[in-house]
């Protein structure tokens, strides 16, 4: 089925077989336990195998990855546990629904201007950085003459003085503070991984 | 921490033994001569991987976040930030993986935030189609169940923990192999097919009445079961 979403040309690289290949997928190793049993319920003293492990095959099985080794050993599996077929085939019955299921194609256009949108991004991104430096250094210029003017005018009370001296004082704090809470919360940002559960 | 279970995948997606495979093909061949290009601050470059690989980011972000806008602009957005961040990709190492690690991060911050604003993603049906539509045409019954199948399917996927979900859409949406997705996440093949799992079971619980044999707890074993991530 070719799907949209389905990498063209560009994908990664297979490396010689699935996930599940030989040697190194469930059961390439001799398993966990259970691998060498041909059929029939699991013997009295048998070791389960591991339920991770389990998942996995079943999950390799569904997708169509498993390796010959593995699927010996599922196969085992669900010739020892009565309710195994039932879940292996719900998890291929929704296979089957899923793969009904394709994401829906955009408007054709679209792809014609995903590049000149992001290249305008890119320009706009740079000229907002620009713009943001110049008039926060224009400003604080700006503001720094016109306070040291008005505290330096002896005509002014001095209680007003003070006050000014206070304002920018604060705007400063505030400033150094939010610049502070801005970059650590980019840290934060950047570590972060799943925190979506 | 691994299990001792994923331990037996590592050696199948070991970086090192694929960063120097002989079997590069010559798409990424094309992509590497074109990040190098790009790392030098060649626009024009980096404009042919951007159109290289906007389909699978696009459709990526597309199943993360379930919008169509949404997906548009934060992949958009995945770009722009790449090309800033071009200085740090590596040209020995396949580029999507790379992007896949921005996109991810901001469709998770994206839904973060959407959650914590109490929005509700109302257009979640819109994003999937019929993928047998125009095979036959289907009676308008049918095609109304289907409607409401797909409904049920995206609020499902909607609901998974971000982890699963993203293992889900790149398995089922863009048909990536294990090792391929476990390349992209950089975890083990077998922490793939774990998460892969639990996304399924999810779903199978929440669409049972559309599954015949949908078991009622959805679990193969009742051994363990932990999360041995």
């Amino acid at each position: 089925m070719n799907r949209p979403g389905r990498p063209q040309g560009g994908g990664s690289r297979q490396g010689g077989g699935s996930g599940l290949g030989s040697g190194n997928g469930p059961g390439g190793g001799g398993g966990q336990g259970g691998g060498s049993r041909q059929g029939g319920t699991r013997r009295s003293g048998e070791k389960a195998p591991d339920s991770e492990r389990l998942r996995q095959l079943m999950m390799a099985e569904v997708d169509e990855e498993i390796s010959p080794e593995a699927r010996a050993e599922l196969e085992s599996e669900l010739a020892a546990d009565p309710d195994l077929p039932g879940k292996l085939e719900t998890f291929r019955q929704l296979k089957e629904v899923t793969g009904t299921m394709t994401p829906i194609k955009p408007p054709r256009e679209m792809w014609d201007g995903y590049w000149e949108d992001i290249y305008r991004r890119m320009e706009r991104g740079i000229g907002w950085a620009l713009a943001s430096l110049g008039a926060v250094v224009v400003g604080s210029w700006a503001l720094w003459n016109a306070v040291t003017s008005l505290i330096a005018d002896s005509e002014l009370p001095v209680l007003v003085r003070w006050s000014l001296l206070a304002l920018l004082t604060g705007v400063m704090v505030l400033f150094v503070s939010v610049l502070r809470e801005r970059l650590f919360m980019r840290k934060r940002e950047n570590s972060y991984k799943d925190v979506i559960r | 921490m691994h299990s001792r279970v994923y331990s037996q995948w590592e050696p199948l997606i070991e970086n090192s033994q694929m960063r120097h495979d002989p079997t590069w093909n010559s798409a990424e061949a094309a992509d590497r001569a074109l990040v190098i290009r790009a790392r030098n601050g060649e626009r024009t470059a980096f404009g042919k991987l951007v159109t290289r690989h906007m389909h699978r980011a696009y459709y990526t972000a597309l199943g993360l976040v379930g919008n169509h806008d949404d997906a548009l602009d934060l992949s958009q957005d995945a770009f722009a930030r790449a090309f800033r961040a071009r200085a740090t990709i590596d040209p020995e190492r396949p580029f999507f993986p790379w992007l896949y690690q921005i996109i991810r991060r901001l469709c998770f911050n994206h839904v973060r935030d959407r959650r914590s604003r109490r929005q509700k993603v109302t257009e979640a049906q819109s994003w999937l189609a019929d993928a047998t539509m125009g095979r036959r045409p289907p009676n308008p019954a049918v095609a109304s169940e289907r409607a409401e199948l797909r409904e049920r399917v995206a609020r499902a996927i909607e609901r998974l923990p971000g982890r699963e979900r993203e293992v889900l859409v790149l398995r089922e949406f863009q048909e990536m192999r294990y090792r391929e997705i476990a390349e992209v996440l950089d975890i083990p093949a077998g922490t793939v097919m774990s998460r892969l799992y639990r996304a399924r079971r999810s779903l199978a619980r929440e669409l049972a009445p559309y599954l015949a044999t949908a078991p009622e707890d959805g679990s193969p074993s009742s051994g363990k079961g932990g999360h041995n991530e």
